[in-house]
């Protein structure tokens, strides 16, 4: 019975680092860069739900959907200020402005909310499950997060198969000079990624502070990372990937501190993620590179 | 509040002087003699100390304050240096210190060894003469490693590793590692409180693992059981519910949590959402907690911890309002500690008599004989005496949350 | 960096690289010899040595084998605890610290070199982006292992354990060396400018020797072009790794120096995790890839800059976070590099008018 129930933490632990892992294997996918300041961008969200549910007492969806806007809103202005002009420069260049920002971020939230821990007040209001006689009993954010995990993905896979914008961004991901060539606007589909990806990581902010309710200005870099790792375990760029990734790291992670060693979690979860990527030098999900000579 | 006390009388001013705002009285045997010079707002106290000088021609101590103001430790190096801005404030409004103000400027160190080293450089080329830091332990040895070369007098409010003292010109005003893992133990022991305790610490903290260590030594002596050990890092500190369950399916009867309030507030939300309610018992880290904005003070009901300070304690009253007044937050234990080390300096440059236009060297020699001399009231300990180690001698309370307040034990 | 065409010209630039890094030495003696320093300063400067030859080993890996790698911090990890723990180690066998000092560095480069092999060997096979993320990890895992790791010494010899010290069951005159999350602590302080600026111009003859040898050409085709490279009979695996290796050994150095500064060493995130290792990777960047005299002072820069924003207390960090972003943008972005391309040839046009 113990063993379900650390299974089922690490489900839920592992569809955040999904859902955070979605919004960088698409912003990789189709920008090409890794944003590091992504996790930045969680603890905005959580500081955005924080203010608007419990320092001015409004209702927790309200609360989201602020997050959700104000995370939209940044993604896309810190695209257009500090990324879009390095469009065309080094990837490396592009991968040192995010840190940039990602320091910016959490050193303006320093100024603003200070750094005492807050108690962050959950969203959710669903019962625990109770199963097995009370022997294993989920709590109503471990149902709400993988619930909304699954939802996210599903939604984002259909709007990208179904929709015109959606079809741009996997134009834009294979080859941006054909799509340009096609009549899409690269520039608008990028800046629609990060607003994508951005929005996401406002939901993963919620949903973290719910499950884990401390939040500070540095609440987003660790599982920022995490979620990183998650992205590139799925193979990097892959929708689907992350999902998987994120997941099985969660797992990882829970079980290696249940049955192996909780100081070594860290170590056993790199260990692993290393393991698979010399099996599968391009993650569980991601597309071969082919040379070209 | 004037100062103008004869330190004659200091021994008998002592017992209802803690409730001031910065108690602080000298207690020992040599005040007598000093008894004559003290009439004035000035009082040089030592023997050979010049002759009282006017306040405010007298110069002024600089003190400086190293600790992480930026990082994710920011917030135990904020309340150092505000504890530390504000015990200033309170003594240069009472004549200040041998009739010199006292000046406090804080050095960011993001609680790392080399920038600490930094910090301690920036504040000598400011003409530092005493030091109140570092905040953190591997940040504070680096520095003592500085301060000793320099023969500069250094006290460390929060500290905790035994090296941070090592070196003879060094104070702290915490309690060591080894002392509150050993304390907590014999507290549990003797008060039957449990007999078999999990621990849930960080592993890649030196404040948590010292007090781990000392505690799983002594817990053999006070016949308890240790079941489960558990760790995390600073890079795995979201999630506990694995540790959780695994303290609950050892049978832990308490939870032994040797970790700063941030990580245990989740622990705590986590145990009640897995129904899972031993006593939790916490060290000084643990201070701060119900200060945490928002928290829901019901899931640390029952949560027992040693800690030198309370906030809401009768004689922290002022203190702390005249904090949260200051800087908008509730003070915890380290803004106690380093309030209580810039008092301390001040008792100690009163025994001394040290003045304000003494180099750092010469400071440090008069200050060093002056700390073990003194006796101090303050928000961590009444009567807090120094050994020669540097150690404080002073007992710890055991406080238990009830209705979320503290209630003493 | 451009292949020279020029063999001569190469070594010019080379000299000056050194001729660059002597003037500071010189420099920094007179300021201290007329007592012109600061505190600040003087702390600095063993810092800045450290820095400065981390980023020339990052830029061997990064700029010359064009191999991204996250993990440089690991590395020096690796050289700072072996080579504290030898300095520890050897207190008694041989007393002077300057001796055992020295021996600690050929420690340390050699523990980092053993480490980079071992690494660099699955490693190199991936690319990319997953070759970043590869290292980053093994980054990790060594500083979360350190932190586990407990080392004791009592006369029947060393006794290690990954449990904790009571494990080790050391006599009662035993010492614990390494003890856990704490480290070790209270390395003798045997670091000095003098020693940093000697072992920056020790990194930087391998380094420049490699670039502009035979086997520096082959390590460049590769990354210029593995497929060609390898079809004229470059052994790919043999110059990566031996890249990889000679820049972890490096950065092995600069861990041994950094530990002989401070007299605490513990392996936190922020001094050997992968926030290390990006900020290395910012010198390396901002100082131009490849470009070995951009990353020495793209570090003195960047190591310098917060410290002399301590006037700003809290907005200290901020401003630094505002200003890495505006370098990287003006240094980098397509548009800044046009203007900057258009001013200078304004100046170079004003200038030839004038003579003329």
């Amino acid at each position: 019975m113990s063993f379900l129930s650390y299974l089922i933490n690490g489900i839920s632990l592992g569809s955040i680092y999904a859902i955070i892992a979605l919004g960088y294997t698409m912003v990789y996918g189709i920008a090409k860069m890794l944003n590091f300041a992504h996790g930045d961008i969680i603890m905005v969200g959580g500081f955005a739900a924080f203010t608007v549910v419990s320092t001015l007492g409004g209702n927790p969806i309200v609360g989201v959907l602020t997050a959700v806007v104000i995370c939209t809103v940044l993604g896309v202005t810190i695209e257009r200020i500090a990324y879009k002009p390095l469009r065309g420069a080094s990837p490396l260049a592009v991968l040192i402005t995010a840190i940039g920002v990602s320091y910016l971020l959490q050193n303006v939230a320093l100024l603003i909310f200070g750094s005492n821990a807050r108690q962050f007040t959950s969203v959710v209001n669903v019962p625990a499950l109770k199963l097995a006689d009370g022997q294993l009993s989920i709590s109503g954010v471990t149902i709400v997060t993988i619930i909304s995990c699954i939802l996210v993905m599903v939604v984002l896979t259909t709007f990208i198969n179904r929709t015109k914008m959606g079809q741009a961004m996997l134009a834009v991901s294979e080859d941006k000079g054909a799509a340009t060539l096609m009549g899409i606007d690269v520039n608008r589909t990028i800046a629609v990624t990060f607003a994508i990806g951005s929005a996401l990581a406002a939901v993963a902010g919620v949903l973290l502070c719910s499950a884990y309710p401390s939040l500070t200005p540095y609440t987003g870099s660790m599982p920022g990372i995490k979620a990183f790792v998650a992205a590139v375990f799925g193979g990097i760029g892959s929708i689907p990937g992350a999902m998987i990734g994120g997941i099985i790291l969660g797992v990882i992670e829970n079980l290696s501190k249940a049955y192996i060693s909780s100081q070594l979690s860290d170590a056993i979860v790199f260990s692993v993620l290393i393991i698979v990527l010399l099996v599968r030098p391009t993650g569980i999900l991601g597309k071969t590179i082919h040379e070209k000579v | 509040m004037k100062k103008a006390l004869s330190l004659g009388l200091a021994v008998v001013m002592a017992a209802s002087l803690t409730a001031c705002g910065g108690g602080n009285a000298e207690t020992t045997a040599a005040a007598k003699e000093d008894a004559a010079p003290a009439a004035s707002e000035a009082a040089p106290a030592g023997d050979a100390a010049s002759e009282a000088a006017p306040a405010g021609d007298a110069g002024s101590f600089k003190i400086g304050v190293i600790g992480p103001l930026t990082g994710d430790a920011a917030t135990y190096g904020l309340a150092v240096q505000h504890g530390a801005e504000l015990a200033a404030k309170e003594i240069n409004a009472a004549g200040g210190i041998n009739g010199a103000m006292v000046e406090v400027q804080a050095q960011d160190d993001e609680a790392d060894p080399e920038k600490s080293v930094n910090a301690y450089n920036t504040l000598k080329d400011w003409g530092m003469q005493m030091l109140v830091g570092s905040t953190t332990s591997g940040a504070c040895i680096a520095v003592a490693a500085e301060t000793v070369n320099d023969n500069m007098f250094q006290i460390t409010p929060s500290g905790s590793a035994v090296e941070c003292v090592a070196n003879p010109n060094a104070f702290r005003v915490c309690f060591s590692d080894p002392d509150q893992g050993t304390a907590s133990a014999k507290y549990i022991g003797e008060n039957k409180l449990a007999t078999k305790v999990a621990i849930i610490y960080d592993s890649s903290s030196v404040y948590s693992d010292g007090i781990r260590e000392k505690f799983v030594e002594e817990a053999a002596n006070q016949g308890i059981e240790v079941v489960a050990s558990e760790a995390f890092t600073a890079d795995n500190k979201t999630d506990f519910s694995v540790q959780l369950d695994k303290a609950k399916e050892a049978g832990a009867e308490m939870v032994f949590l040797p970790i700063y309030y941030q990580e245990a507030s989740i622990i705590l939300k986590q145990a009640a959402d897995k129904e899972f309610a031993p006593i939790f018992f916490g060290c000084d880290g643990m201070d701060g907690i119900l200060s945490v904005e928002n928290f829901d003070t019901s899931l640390a009901e029952g949560l027992m911890l040693l800690t030198p300070f309370a906030a809401d304690a009768e004689e922290a009253k002022a203190f702390t309002t005249a904090y949260t007044e200051a800087y908008g937050d509730t003070p915890n234990q380290f803004a106690a500690d380093s309030y209580d080390a810039v008092y301390a300096v001040k008792a100690a440059a009163e025994k001394s008599g040290i003045t304000a236009d003494m180099d750092a060297s010469a400071i440090c020699d008069a200050m060093v004989p002056a700390m073990t001399q003194i006796t101090v009231d303050g928000l961590t300990g009444t009567g807090m005496t120094w050994n020669e180690a540097g150690e404080p001698e002073k007992a710890p309370k055991a406080v238990k949350i009830v209705g979320g307040k503290y209630e003493m034990q | 960096m451009k292949m020279k065409s020029v063999k001569n010209k190469a070594a010019f630039q080379n000299i000056i690289t050194y001729a660059i890094v002597i003037a500071a030495w010189v420099f920094i003696q007179i300021l201290g010899g007329t007592g012109h320093m600061t505190s600040l300063l003087k702390g600095l400067l063993v810092p800045i040595c450290t820095y400065v030859i981390l980023a020339v080993s990052l830029n061997l890996t990064v700029g010359i084998l064009g191999e991204l790698s996250l993990g440089h911090a690991g590395f020096m990890c690796v050289g700072a605890f072996s080579g504290a723990f030898f300095t520890k180690v050897m207190a008694d066998a041989i007393p002077s610290v300057g001796v055992r000092f020295f021996f600690a560095l050929l420690v340390g480069a050699a523990a980092a070199a053993v480490f980079g092999v071992l690494i660099g060997i699955p490693v190199l096979r991936l690319k990319g982006d997953y070759l970043a993320i590869v290292t980053l990890a093994f980054g990790e895992i060594i500083k979360n292992l350190i932190n586990v790791f407990y080392v004791g010494k009592d006369s029947r010899g060393l006794h290690f354990s990954m449990k904790d010290v009571a494990s080790l069951k050391l006599e009662k005159e035993g010492e614990v060396i390494i003890k856990g999350a704490q480290g070790i602590t209270g390395t003798p302080k045997a670091a000095t400018f003098t020693i940093g600026i000697i072992l920056i111009l020790i990194a930087l003859f391998i380094i420049l020797n490699l670039i502009h040898s035979r086997t520096g050409r082959a390590i460049m085709a590769i990354r210029d072009n593995r497929i060609a490279a390898e079809s004229v009979g470059i052994n790919i695996t043999k110059y990566k790794l031996l890249a990889f290796s000679i820049s972890a050994s490096i950065a092995g150095v600069a861990g041994v120096l950094y530990a002989h500064n401070l007299s605490s060493l513990a392996a936190t995130p922020k001094n050997f995790g992968y926030n290390m290792s990006i900020m290395i990777l910012v010198f390396v960047v901002l100082g131009g890839i490849g470009n070995i005299r951009g990353s020495i002072i793209a570090a003195v820069v960047l190591t310098a800059l917060p410290e002399l924003l301590r006037g700003l207390n809290s907005y200290r960090m901020l401003i630094y976070a505002i200003v890495l972003i505006v370098m990287m943008l003006f240094n980098s972005a397509p548009k800044a590099i046009e203007m900057r391309k258009r001013v200078i040839e304004k100046l170079k046009k004003h200038h030839g008018k004038e003579e003329a």
